[in-house]
């Protein structure tokens, strides 16, 4: 396969890199700039937690996307969305352990046992762990896509398990919280929905993108590898 | 044509920034601690005249006022802590009156002007404990709550006060959505409020109270949770029975009528044994009744205070 516009693609993935890190720089320049307000322990793992979960739902939007529209650009970038999900994970984690609870593992212990919210968010975290392991050409060999794909279905339960974990944190205000439960049962309901009602036949929405993207020139597809290539970025 | 193993490559990178944003990160974190405990941030309205010292006082290094003024739990202004001190510059207090009612011999209706002139205004130095686990060093102004009690004169039936907050959702942003029900209303027991160390505050830092802190007037009970600390009093009512309360409305389970600071008694989501002052890095032990127990332990003899929470 030939690649034209390697550069694009590669200057494209950098501007997405960069766009990622951003609101990490944005929580170091307001730390530098005093910024962060009184409790800036609690500011930092509140962003880093929100980005998190941004983050991580992003991740799941390029699927949906290339089923309702044929769109297969967003998806080169599904992995990268992934880790950062998982980058903004581990920095949400590691702020609670090493600066707001300071290494106090009891204290951490009795959090995870006793409150569920800190439970299912380290559950949401665990399940985040296999993923990132998992998400490079190498293992997705080694697994066989079919079932590196299954195993990747993780990824809307880590998704739910966030949602959870920030819905059981907020004390009133549940606004935050359901905008993410709302994209995410939107994001859910193409999943589940879009096979039914594109799959009703010729002719159909998918059958017709798929078509206007190959006229276009946008798509160069390989029936044997489409899938798998859908896997790769 | 081998394509460059982009993963490898990518978390490469994502690890070299994982450990320059942790450095960066702790850095940071001294940097606004420090910078947070330094600045005092000087307030503008002329100091309030005839403040003397108060008694029960705390020696404890007091927050600074920019920090007590930028970190507000005040849902009628915003959920966020940084929104009170944004959204509240322009809410006017005055004119502003307070009624009191209910059971006691002298019902009337007070300008909040006048009110201030009827009692000598005192500093008292409070530690203030979020039920967030959260904790701040106020240095309040205004006058106990029993002496405003001794001149209304309750009458044998009032056992409790109920307090009133304004409700105005076209000066008060927060109202315009039901985080919780408007307007915000608390209560205490009659030996709780006229205990000593109960206080009616219209100041904070020797100035007038900023207007994110509750301004004109609002209640400071420095043994109990912040959210008993009602804001933007415009009633008390002295009644028979216990009266509703805010936040135990919202949420039964997790915040009662009483809320006394208790590190033996978590919030069922959070633990409430340790607190972070803030402008400190360490979390601290969090004392009963907030280091105030020899005051007030004494109120709640023989009362099982898991229950009564």
């Amino acid at each position: 396969m030939s690649r034209p516009h390697a550069w694009t693609k590669l200057l494209g993935r950098a501007a997405v890199f960069a766009a990622c890190g951003l609101p990490l720089a944005l929580i170091g320049f307001d730390a530098l700039g005093g910024r962060l307000g009184a409790n800036p322990i609690a500011t930092i793992m509140n962003r880093l937690g929100y980005w998190t979960l941004f983050f991580l739902l992003l991740s799941l939007v390029p699927t949906p996307l290339k089923t309702l529209f044929g769109w297969t650009s967003p998806v080169r970038f599904r992995r990268m969305l992934g880790l950062f999900a998982f980058f903004y994970a581990c920095l949400h984690l590691g702020t609670y352990v090493g600066v707001d609870q300071f290494f106090d593992l009891p204290a951490i212990a009795a959090d995870i046992v006793k409150r569920k919210f800190i439970t299912i968010g380290l559950l949401a975290f665990l399940l985040l762990l296999p993923l990132a392991i998992t998400s490079t050409d190498r293992w997705v060999r080694r697994l066989g896509f079919v079932r590196w794909k299954r195993l990747h279905r993780l990824s809307y339960l880590a998704a739910i398990c966030g949602v959870i974990h920030f819905t059981w944190r907020v004390k009133a205000d549940l606004r935050e919280p359901m905008i993410f439960a709302a994209a995410l049962a939107g994001l859910f309901a193409v999943r589940l929905l879009a096979p039914l009602v594109l799959r009703s036949g010729p002719g159909t929405a998918r059958a017709e993108s798929v078509a206007r993207a190959q006229e276009l020139g946008r798509l160069r597809i390989d029936p044997a590898r489409s899938s798998c290539g859908e896997a790769r970025s | 044509m081998k394509i460059t193993p982009l993963p490898l490559y990518l978390r490469r990178r994502e690890f070299l920034a994982l450990g320059a944003g942790s450095v960066v990160g702790s850095a940071a974190i001294s940097l606004s601690l420090a910078r947070s405990a330094l600045a005092s941030g000087e307030p503008t309205p002329p100091p309030l005249p005839n403040l003397r010292k108060g008694p029960f006082g705390t020696d404890e290094r007091q927050n600074s006022f920019a920090d007590i003024t930028h970190y507000n739990n005040y849902y009628e202004f915003g959920t966020d802590k940084s929104d009170p001190a944004a959204n509240a510059v322009v809410f006017p207090t005055r004119p502003w009156t307070i009624a009191f009612e209910g059971e006691i011999k002298n019902p009337q209706s007070v300008e909040i002007d006048e009110l201030v002139k009827w009692f000598p205004l005192e500093e008292r130095i409070y530690r203030m404990r979020c039920v967030e686990a959260w904790s701040m060093v106020i240095p309040w102004a205004g006058f106990p709550l029993a002496e405003l009690i001794r001149r209304l004169e309750p009458t044998p039936r009032a056992k409790y006060v109920a307090f009133t907050s304004r409700l105005d959702p076209s000066k008060m942003p927060g109202q315009r959505r039901h985080v919780l029900d408007w307007p915000y209303v608390e209560g205490l027991r009659l030996d709780e409020a006229t205990h000593p160390l109960t206080l009616l505050a219209v100041g904070l830092y020797g100035r007038p109270l900023p207007n994110q802190n509750g301004a004109p007037l609002r209640l400071v009970v420095p043994w109990k949770y912040g959210f008993k600390g009602i804001k933007a009093i415009t009633k008390v009512r002295f009644v028979e029975k216990e009266p509703p309360t805010t936040w135990n409305r919202m949420a039964p389970s997790e915040y009662g009528f009483y809320a006394n600071v208790n590190p033996d008694v978590d919030h069922p989501r959070w633990s409430q044994a340790r607190e972070r002052r803030i402008g400190e890095f360490f979390k601290r032990k969090t004392l009963p009744f907030n280091g105030y127990a020899d005051q007030v332990a004494h109120l709640y003899q023989g009362m099982d205070l898991r229950r009564f929470y």
